[in-house]
């Protein structure tokens, strides 16, 4: 099963378009109250990151199922200058710092796998996943 | 989410619905710790309320619920930042578990053999005003001679510790080589230059003491001076040569100066923890440190420094502001 959809991030309303497709797929996917907005603010921080340091990029969200477990899995990818030192942003104490990655150690905490990979100059691509328990 | 945390959280809540009391609500506040000990966020505390209300009155206005829903999307981010420094909390106990190890490996590397040369009595104290000292003593005992160095390096903790290891191994390889007081600096300070960042500074006082010709002889790298104690005239007289400070520059030139110590002499060698003592009013005056030395003359090398530094240390409210260290060589009287 994989069912999706995506959404350009250009300008920053289309932070928000990602984020009310989130949260109607969490919904659909049957995470609770709590579970949505956990989903919805990662959604938003990654989408947020392309936002203000890549320019352009997209969030896809696609509702997941494996052995028996469903969920939803967000893929957020650029084009843009790409994060040079990963080990560092994934630090806690560098959330606040601001700068590309920021808030990365955040979505880690809201969801429940995630991977990044990111090329200097190439770009980045986060996927993150939450599976509902 | 644990059920029976909401099962509780409803009947405390019901409870205090009806009664408003005070009772009620220090039940509440002493349940909440229930939510810290489980490790649940914020944002699921509110959820929780919500549910437990919910069963409790299920009729409320909508915007009830909704207003509870906009308050769990408020509480994510409160609920990330509490995780985090959950997380650097952590982050800093292990530290300081890295550093008491440390500590140990540092005591244990730091090691000196206190020398027992012929008539010379040897006393000593070294205490950290921190975790970690930045004073390092190292004994050097050859045959008819004992020396000392007494070093402090400008700075305190794991810098200064990282750099007195080095100290002790280039002392370590000294063993057979000319340890005149001037020579010894000068190998010291062409190894300090050499290893060590442009912002460290190491002050040292290298003293040797002679026992066939009762000789101290003695340098300094920019140290305090030392102070002799003159047992026929009973005063004090500052020791002090000229010399740069340790790693400032690699041709310098140590000065080397002695002086022969009587029976009942003794040479006292000091950091700045000592010279610097303060209380509340300033700066311990260096007489008065005279004094404390003189009260106990006729006392052992050990004696007269633990003295000094329970006196001292309780004049600062046995509040170390630097590291402390005393050597105290003295001749004995036969």
């Amino acid at each position: 099963m994989n069912l999706g959809s995506s959404v350009e991030i250009i300008t920053e309303w289309d932070i928000v378009a990602a984020r009310q497709l989130g949260r109607n797929e969490a919904k659909q996917v049957g995470f609770g109250t709590v579970d949505q907005a956990r989903i919805t603010t990662a959604i938003s921080e990654l989408a947020r990151n392309i936002y203000l340091y890549a320019g352009k990029g997209k969030i896809e969200i696609e509702r997941i199922s494996e052995a028996g477990l469903v969920g939803i899995k967000i893929i957020a990818s650029d084009e843009g200058p790409g994060i040079p030192d990963l080990r560092k942003v994934m630090e806690d104490g560098f959330t606040t710092s601001g700068g590309l990655g920021a808030g990365m150690p955040g979505v880690k905490r809201l969801m429940d796998e995630f991977k990044v990979i990111s090329e200097v100059g190439e770009g980045t691509t986060i996927i993150t996943t939450k599976w509902l328990h | 989410m644990p059920q029976e945390v909401t099962k509780q959280y409803k009947e405390i809540m019901s409870k205090y619905l009806e009664s408003q009391s005070e009772e009620d609500l220090y039940v509440g506040q002493q349940f909440s710790r229930r939510f810290i000990e489980k490790d649940i966020a914020p944002e699921d505390v509110i959820s929780i309320h919500k549910s437990a209300l919910f069963e409790l009155h299920p009729n409320l206005r909508k915007q009830v619920w909704d207003s509870l829903d906009f308050l769990i999307e408020m509480m994510i981010h409160y609920g990330l930042t509490m995780r985090e420094h959950q997380s650097l909390v952590r982050k800093q106990e292990a530290i300081q578990m890295e550093m008491n190890v440390a500590t140990k490996v540092q005591d244990t590397l730091l090691k000196t053999v206190e020398p027992d040369a012929e008539g010379l009595d040897v006393g000593w104290i070294s205490q950290p005003a921190h975790q970690m000292n930045g004073d390092y003593i190292y004994f050097l005992n050859q045959e008819n001679a004992s020396s000392v160095a007494v070093a402090d390096v400008i700075g305190k903790g794991i810098p200064a510790a990282l750099c007195m290891s080095m100290i002790k191994f280039g002392m370590d390889g000294l063993q057979n080589e000319n340890s005149s007081p001037d020579n010894v600096l000068g190998i010291i300070n062409r190894i300090v230059e050499k290893s060590v960042d442009d912002s460290m500074f190491i002050s040292m006082f290298y003293g040797k003491y002679n026992s066939i010709t009762s000789t101290f002889s003695y340098a300094s790298a920019g140290h305090e001076p030392a102070l002799h104690f003159s047992s026929g005239t009973s005063a004090f007289t500052e020791l002090d040569a000229r010399g740069l400070l340790l790693g400032v520059k690699k041709e310098a030139i140590y000065d080397e100066h002695s002086v022969v110590l009587e029976e009942g002499d003794f040479v006292v060698m000091m950091t700045d923890g000592v010279t610097e003592s303060r209380t509340e009013n300033g700066f311990i005056e260096m007489s008065a440190i005279k004094s404390l030395l003189a009260e106990k003359k006729d006392e052992s090398a050990q004696e007269i420094a633990d003295y000094v530094y329970s006196e001292l240390s309780r004049m600062q409210d046995y509040q170390l502001s630097d590291d402390f260290t005393i050597v105290i060589f003295k001749k004995k009287t036969v």
